[in-house]
């Protein structure tokens, strides 16, 4: 079974003059929950509707267990979306709205009323079968949706953006029910989301997407720790940046000389020349603060100017003047003890360790 | 809505006196349907003579039944017509679909005069006999684009995605027409019929020229009777008509407005 | 070739092939008519009324004659003073309704239109008994003392002037409340706080916003009125010939159908540029 559930191979698609999908290769595992995060104009939703069949791509092929379905329509792909605002049949029932592609497909009566039970108890909408949507609240809406595509058991689910319309409450909850259903049930799930935090904390692998073009495909962790591009360095979380020149590589290690503050330490990067330019990224929450001039065993010391303190309940986050146009966030948990709360105007040292940076070529 | 107020209160006046000028005529002839005398000049009691004249008349009970059946057969034919035009445009790409549907829009922008003779001298150059056949065709051409300029309106409306959705479950075009787009359009679509129905009914001009012996409608009924001479039964015609349209109408609204939870 | 949102890799046109039989009716029974009115205007009238199908452009050239030009004057005359009266009472009329609360926005707007919805004739023909010699008008006016003979307007131009003021005042008071209730009420009271007066407000700030609806409800006005036939022919009798009467005395009476398709053409010229006006004026489509 070791077979790829979704297989895109080099899938271009045109609309107009511009390309919104730009020779697109990824393969998603079987029951993976698998994200693709972009900003608006990526591309990532019509690569979503390119696999629901809504769209016939230039060039390439999609392959689901397997078989080529490019050429089949959207009624007769293993496959079911759940639409950005739900797309709920305003003037059928809950129970009429998931059964629908049931009744579509000819399955008999009484299996349905089953299945369709089964899946509003999943979705914990059991005893609504008879309301209308418009009599719903916006989460529960979004349920329906998800049971009214998930009861035809399709081999892959296709997300579109599918917390955008949820209050910030609601989104925390959802995300840990969808994630929830979602490894119950065991389907393979592709999700588009422009929201990195969601994609982060829901997904098993994330494809991030520019322009048409993949630039990542990882683990989270990998995305966020080991980003291959300063797009998707820069994309992902908060990022603190130097620009500098590799000087001399030791080791695994290296020297960067950034203009105005002491040479830098940092991971080696691969394929960079000394001589060449490089950019340095540091996450905010890999920084240290204090006062002391010393080394204390980091890697690395810069100092800085406190210019903005916001206090942020469970930790504080400073803006750092480093030089005179380059601002750093650090944030630091206020549940560290002893670590002092610094005042805007006072002077401090930002230290980090040399191998919790990421070095990127420029 | 408050800046518009110290303007407002001196149009109150000349706002009513609009109103008065609309409904007066009507309200005349309403009144004076039930006046026993023959001419208006005095008021001679109520009477439903001229009511109980209608309804004796055999030549208006003819017209009547022609009506109705013209109105019928045509209005099928438009909303048939009209619902496949609103669907079909519906899928065509912005350009083409602008300039098909000003075209067949345009019956609405034409003077009748000018429909109805166009109408006259097809059927004479195609030999057709003028009747209730032709009077149906040319009632059926000209509210096509009722229908359309309706159906059109509630189905630009429609979340496009619905269709998709009805799709991605499973639906072939066909059935996802029929199970989602279909019934959600038929409050429009019932609500163009009835005014299509309406407008049929009250038609003169294009019937005037598209109508043989045989084939007289009410209205044309109305209008030899008017230019035969002033008589009130032509007022409790009249009367009895504007109520037939004011409610043929309403009923029209009626479902246009009906919410499919939509 | 383009893709639809179905996925399947077909000529947009083959879907929307539902289309089809409303092009062909409306292609048979009103686009054919029509261009065989103009090919006739182009035809000789033959001795007994038909049609003797000899290339000629006599008729248009018989148009230009004074009497025929006189009808198409007169019309546009009327056309015209009944757009501007419509404009007159529509105006304040629209104003009002546009200015009250939403709900009774709606009543209004029901009053406005309710005898727009009963059968023309039958409102024409409501007129006819109020304006004769011994209808309410001058029995009214006589019974008041007005006047001692009684006023003959009906079969007059004045007649079917009113006729067809009533007949198409809806259609100039819909689309003006429309563009006024639009309107940003804020650019009004800006123009109050910068000192206008009352007048100047209305001139200088209300109308312009207007523009659109005024423009709008004048074409609705216009290109009916220029083509009206029951009006002038009920209210208007012998003297009071408009274009469509013309146009039926033509084909009907005289039966010389080149003269009248002829001059249908030129009543459809003068309502194209009608709206070819409107669109340059700025007109939104309508429909």
């Amino acid at each position: 079974m070791n077979q790829p559930s979704v297989e895109l191979r080099e899938v271009v698609k045109r609309h107009g003059s511009t390309v919104a999908v730009d020779h697109l290769s990824f393969s998603v595992r079987r029951g993976e929950f698998f994200s693709i995060l972009g900003p608006s104009g990526s591309g990532k939703t019509t690569t979503l509707r390119l696999i629901a069949g809504f769209e016939h791509p230039d060039g390439g092929d999609i392959l689901i267990d397997g078989r080529s379905i490019v050429d089949a329509p959207p009624n007769l792909r293993p496959v079911n979306l759940v639409f950005q605002q739900y797309a709920l049949f305003p003037h059928l029932t809950v129970f009429g709205n998931v059964a629908f592609g049931l009744e579509m497909r000819d399955v008999a009566r009484a299996e349905i009323q089953s299945r369709v039970g089964a899946a509003l108890d999943m979705v914990q909408l059991a005893g609504k079968g008879d309301r209308l949507p418009a009599q719903l609240s916006g989460g529960e809406q979004q349920r329906v949706a998800l049971a009214r595509a998930l009861v035809n058991r399709p081999a892959v689910l296709l997300l579109d953006e599918p917390l955008g319309a949820l209050d910030q409450q609601l989104r925390q909850e959802m995300q840990g029910e969808l994630k929830a259903i979602q490894e119950q049930v065991g389907v393979t799930c592709i999700c588009v989301t422009h929201h990195q935090e969601e994609a982060l904390t829901m997904s098993d692998r994330v494809a991030v997407m520019d322009h048409g073009r993949l630039l990542q495909v990882g683990t989270p962790q990998d995305i966020y720790d080991a980003p291959a591009s300063l797009y998707v360095a820069e994309f992902i979380g908060l990022s603190n940046r130097l620009d500098g020149r590799l000087a001399s590589v030791e080791g695994p290690h290296c020297r960067i000389e950034v203009p105005g503050l002491p040479a830098i330490q940092a991971a080696a990067p691969a394929g960079v020349e000394p001589g060449g330019r490089v950019t340095i990224i540091v996450r905010p929450e890999r920084l240290h603060l204090s006062q002391q001039a010393a080394q204390g065993g980091f890697g690395n010391v810069v100092p800085a100017r406190v210019a903005k303190a916001v206090y942020n309940g469970h930790e504080m986050q400073y803006q750092l003047r480093i030089a005179e146009n380059l601002l750093w966030t650090v944030r630091v948990p206020n549940a560290d003890g002893g670590q002092k709360r610094f005042l805007p105007g006072e002077a401090v040292m930002a230290r980090w360790n040399r191998d919790e940076s990421v070095v990127l070529a420029r | 809505m408050k800046s518009l107020a110290r303007h407002r209160r001196g149009l109150l006046p000349a706002s009513l006196a609009n109103l008065v000028f609309l409904y007066a005529p009507i309200v005349v002839l309403i009144v004076f349907s039930f006046n026993a005398a023959r001419l208006p000049t005095a008021w001679e009691g109520f009477s439903l003579q001229w009511y109980v004249l209608l309804v004796r008349d055999h030549a208006l009970a003819a017209a009547l039944q022609n009506s109705v059946l013209i109105a019928a057969v045509s209005t099928v034919i438009a909303t048939l017509l009209g619902v496949s035009a609103a669907v079909g445009l519906e899928r065509l790409p912005w350009r083409r679909r602008v300039w098909l549907e000003g075209a067949l829009l345009l019956p609405l922008v034409i003077p009748e005069v000018m429909m109805g003779v166009a109408l006259l001298l097809l059927f004479v150059l195609v030999k057709m006999p003028l009747g209730l056949l032709t009077v149906t065709i040319g009632h059926a051409a000209f509210n096509v684009p009722v229908v359309l300029v309706i159906v059109r309106s509630r189905l630009h409306k429609l979340d496009p995605q619905l269709e998709e959705a009805a799709r991605d479950l499973g639906a072939t075009p066909w059935r996802a027409f029929r199970r989602v787009t279909l019934p959600l359009l038929q409050p429009a679509i019932v609500g163009a019929a009835l005014l299509a129905f309406t407008v049929s009914l009250d038609d003169f001009v294009v019937t005037f020229f598209t109508a043989g012996p045989g084939a007289t409608t009410l209205p044309l009924k109305v209008y030899s009777m008017i230019k035969t001479g002033i008589s009130p039964e032509i007022n409790a015609l009249s009367t009895i008509l504007v109520l037939a349209s004011m409610g043929l109408v309403g009923l029209s609204l009626l479902f246009q407005r009906k919410r499919v939870h939509a | 070739m383009t893709t639809d949102s179905t996925g399947s890799r077909t000529n947009v046109c083959h879907r929307a092939w539902v289309l089809v039989p409303a092009l062909i009716w409306m292609g048979l029974f009103f686009f054919l008519p029509l261009l065989i009115v103009l090919l006739i205007s182009f035809a000789s009238r033959g001795t007994y009324g038909g049609v003797e199908w000899t290339f000629t452009l006599a008729n248009y050239r018989d148009l230009a004659d004074p009497l025929y030009l006189w009808i198409y004057l007169r019309s546009c005359a009327l056309a015209l003073a009944t757009t501007g009266l419509c404009l007159c009472l529509g105006f304040p009329l629209a104003y009002y309704i546009a200015g009250e609360p939403a709900r009774r926005q709606g009543i209004w707007l029901m009053l406005v239109l309710i005898p727009f919805w009963t059968n023309f004739l039958v409102r024409t023909y409501a007129w006819m008994d109020v304006l004769r010699t011994d209808g309410l008008l001058n029995t009214v006016s006589m019974g008041a003392g007005l006047t001692s003979d009684p006023i003959e307007i009906l079969y007059t131009d004045a007649a079917v002037l009113i006729g067809l003021v009533y007949g198409y005042l809806p259609f100039m008071v819909l689309p003006l409340y429309a563009a006024i209730e639009r309107m940003d009420r804020s650019l009004i009271e800006a123009a109050r706080d910068l000192y206008a007066p009352g007048w100047a407000v209305f001139v200088r700030v209300i109308v312009p916003l207007a523009k659109p609806g005024i423009v709008a409800g004048c074409l609705l006005v216009f290109t009916p009125s220029l083509g009206a036939y029951i009006t002038p022919d009920l209210l208007g009798g012998a003297r009071s010939m408009m274009i469509g009467n013309f146009i039926q005395h033509e084909y009907l009476v005289v039966r010389d159908w080149p003269l009248g398709s002829a001059a249908s053409f030129v009543l459809m010229a003068m309502v194209s540029a009608g709206v070819w006006a409107y669109q340059r004026a700025g007109g939104e489509r309508l429909l």
